[in-house]
Parts: structure tokens; C-alpha cells; sequence
């Protein structure tokens, strides 16, 4: 019972903390969905330079740490005359880490559409952008979801990351109570059923989706 | 200036290709027990080894670093920031190897048991001599693409002060505020590294399935 008073006495500290961590999951995925998909259009473009600008940023922010990322970010911009917040540049770093992964599971997804689907797409009369925005991505994005759904989750968990630029986020909070209580192994042990419960509850989502999505696979 | 930096963050690639590999390795054997112990025909085994992968695997590796270096001490159990560092990662590699095993474990046809069991084989001899170079094989893959995201995640080390890449990139950029280039260099040693691991993975499958006949 002690430790649960003492448990409930700093979550007020917490929440807060978790809330710029869920803030700056969402942030991230909100731009890096969008940019991985970008990534994944602009590799198969036929345009040679937009594939290399693709490979350029998927490869960085899917071969470098997340850890170093943040870093390389978080030390070169002020250098460049670029001054911004550490859960700004904490957004940046993560998002362009989501737009990499992500944009492997649009490729994947892409790629899954059958060449037919385009070939009919264009004897209707559907062609480029129509044709792509109602035929193509729509198959595409039902194949690319439960992935990019679990990629979110990792997201999340690759918010805690953050701490190390000063992000008050739930890491740092956690932190905080820790220095001023020394009670580490009590504090972080609150931290990780956090992050477990959150977790958890997102993989059921994750989980619910997937089955939702696949309604149409079930019944035939 | 690049080799400066280079020649004083390179001084990292020891400590994480230790802390990587060590981690790897003992979380390698444990994910053995544990894949082993996750189909024990005994129930409680079983439910404890499936609530052991799924527990580890929801939580942060971060927080994982810093339960067990900062909260451990309070019971008077020190660490070295090193021991942390290989401990918390192979608590987490643990968990996903033993996915892995799984998985290959899985691939395996139920009639490879059963001719054996025909073959009067002991079930001992059938798992160490049928089944495990069969599900290593497929595993292999696997286990390399996880060393390699083990080796990004080992950057992490860096944040309880063990010394490898990350943590001298660190220093390199605030001693000479060459910021992007530290970083540059600590991000191309990583991909260097992981390209090497993926490489002679890449041999080592080919060795295996020509020995078998499959390419």
C-alpha cells in the first residue's frame, strides 16, 4: 500500500509529462505518415533526382540511430543559424525516423497492388493523379495499415528518446522526481506500467484495426 | 578536421560493438530457455515465459537503462554503467530472440518430428540434431536485421555514460562545436557497421542453403 500512495502522490507530476510525450507521438506521426508516403511515391517517380532524394532521407532515417538523429539535429541547427525548441526539434527528429519506416510499408504496400488495377484504372480513363488517388492508393493504404499502425506504437515508445534534449516529456519527469527523492527504482518502476499499460492498450487497438480491415478477407 | 573527429569518436566502436554483441549473445541464450520454456507442457511455464516476452517488450529500452542503473543501486546492488548497459539489453533482447526462435521454430513441418520419432530418435537428439539447424537457418535472417537494430539501439548506452560512439560523438561536439560533423561521422560509423553485419549475414545464409541444396 505504501508504495501505491507514493505512486499516487506523483502522478500529478507525471500526467504532464506524459502528455507532451503522447503530443509528441502524434506530431510525428501526423507529419511523418504524410512524408513517408511522399518518400514511397517519390522512389518509384521517373524522375532520377526525386528517387535519389527519397533514397537519401529513407536510408538516413532508417540506418541512424534515433538517438543520433536527435542529436545530429539537436547540435547542428542553432550552428545554422536555426534556433528552435527542444520538443521542436525532438518533432523534427522523430518525424523524419516515421517518414523512413513509413515509407517502406507504403512502398510495400504499393507494391502489393496488382499491375491490373492501373492497366484498368487506365482504360477507364482514370489516369495519373485521379487514377493513383481513387484506384491505386486506396488498395494500397488497407495493405500498408496494420503495419504503420505498430510502427506508431514504436513511435511511442521512441518518445522517451526525447529526455535527452531536455524534453520535459514523461522521461524527464521521471527523472525529476528521482533526483529529488532517490526513490529511482520506485519512480522508473511507475514509468515502465506507463509505458506498458499505453502500449498495451495501443497493440489492442492495433490489433482491433487489423481485424476490421480484414473483414473482407474473412468472408470469402 | 574528419579525421580528428573520426580518429576520437572511432575510439567508441569497441565499447559498442561489446555492449551489442555481449548483449546479443546472452540474450540469445536466454531467448533459448525462454522459447523453450513458452511451449513447456507444464501451463504455469508456459503462461509466465509468454508474460515475461510481452512484458519486456512494451516497455522503453531507455527506461529499461535507467530502472536498472539508477533504481538497482538502492538495493545496494552497483553496477558499472557497462554491466547496466549489457544487462537492461539483453533483458530486451532476450524477449524479441525468443520471437525470433519462434517464429523459425514454426517454419518447421510437423513431419520433420515425426520422421524422426519413426527414425527412433530421442526427442533430445531430435531437437539438437533436426529441428534447431533447420529453424537456425531460417531464423538466420531475422537474427541479423535484429543485430542490427540492437546496434542502433545500443546508442542508448550512451545516456548512462557507457563510452562508445554515441557518447564520444557527444563530447567531440560540444568540445569543438563541429555539432553536424561529429554526428555525421558517429552516423556513418553505424551504418558502416550495420552494412558489414548484413553482408556477412547475407554469406554466411548462402553458405548454409547451398549447403543444403536449396540455391
Amino acid at each position: 500500500m505504501d508504495i501505491l500512495t507514493q505512486w499516487l502522490g506523483w502522478l500529478p507530476n507525471l500526467t504532464p509529462g506524459l502528455f507532451v510525450s503522447l503530443q509528441l507521438t502524434g506530431l510525428s506521426l501526423l507529419f511523418g505518415f504524410p512524408l513517408g508516403l511522399l518518400f514511397a511515391v517519390m522512389a518509384a517517380a521517373k524522375l532520377a533526382p526525386l528517387q535519389w532524394i527519397s533514397f537519401f532521407f529513407v536510408e538516413i532515417g532508417r540506418g541512424l540511430p534515433a538517438l543520433v538523429l536527435l542529436y545530429l539535429l539537436y547540435f547542428s541547427l542553432p550552428d545554422a543559424g536555426i534556433t528552435l525548441t527542444s520538443l521542436t526539434t525532438a518533432i523534427i527528429a522523430l518525424t523524419w525516423n516515421t517518414g523512413a519506416y513509413a515509407s517502406e510499408y507504403f512502398r510495400a504496400g504499393l507494391a502489393a497492388v496488382p499491375l491490373g488495377q492501373k492497366e484498368a484504372a487506365l482504360t477507364s480513363g482514370l489516369r495519373g493523379w485521379t487514377g493513383f488517388r481513387f484506384i491505386i492508393l486506396p488498395q494500397a493504404l488497407r495493405i500498408s495499415t496494420p503495419p504503420l499502425a505498430g510502427l506508431a506504437v514504436l513511435v511511442f515508445q521512441g518518445s522517451a528518446l526525447a529526455f535527452v534534449i531536455a524534453v520535459p516529456e514523461l522521461m524527464s519527469k521521471a527523472f525529476e522526481i528521482g533526483s529529488i527523492t532517490f526513490e529511482y527504482l520506485s519512480v522508473y518502476t511507475l514509468t515502465a506500467v506507463i509505458y506498458g499499460s499505453l502500449t498495451l492498450v495501443f497493440l489492442g487497438l492495433v490489433r482491433l484495426l487489423e481485424q476490421r480491415l480484414g473483414r473482407h478477407l474473412q468472408r470469402n | 578536421m574528419i579525421t580528428q573527429l573520426l580518429t576520437s569518436i572511432a575510439q567508441g566502436v569497441g565499447l559498442t560493438l561489446y555492449v551489442t554483441g555481449a548483449s546479443l549473445l546472452i540474450g540469445g541464450v536466454i531467448g533459448l530457455v525462454l522459447v523453450g520454456a513458452a511451449r513447456s507442457p507444464i501451463a504455469i511455464i508456459r503462461t509466465i515465459a509468454t508474460l515475461y516476452i510481452n512484458f519486456v517488450r512494451v516497455i522503453p529500452p531507455i527506461t529499461w537503462l535507467f530502472l536498472i542503473y539508477f533504481g538497482l543501486p538502492q538495493y545496494s546492488l552497483r553496477l558499472s554503467t557497462i554491466q547496466a548497459a549489457i544487462i537492461g539489453f539483453s533483458i530486451i533482447a532476450s524477449a524479441f530472440m525468443a520471437e525470433i526462435y519462434r517464429s523459425g521454430l514454426l517454419s518447421i513441418p510437423d513431419g520433420q518430428r515425426e520422421a524422426a520419432h519413426a527414425l527412433g530418435l530421442s526427442p533430445v537428439t531430435t531437437v539438437a540434431h533436426i529441428i534447431t539447424p533447420q529453424a537456425f537457418r531460417v531464423a538466420l535472417p531475422a537474427i541479423a536485421t535484429y543485430g542490427i537494430g540492437l546496434l542502433k539501439d545500443s546508442a542508448l548506452a550512451s545516456t548512462i555514460g557507457v563510452r562508445e560512439i554515441t557518447y564520444y560523438a557527444q563530447q567531440s561536439a560540444k568540445q569543438t562545436h563541429e555539432g553536424l560533423l561529429s554526428f555525421v561521422v558517429a552516423g556513418a560509423l553505424y551504418i558502416v557497421i550495420s552494412l558489414v553485419v548484413a553482408l556477412v549475414a547475407r554469406r554466411v545464409d548462402l553458405t548454409l542453403r547451398r549447403k543444403i541444396g536449396v540455391a
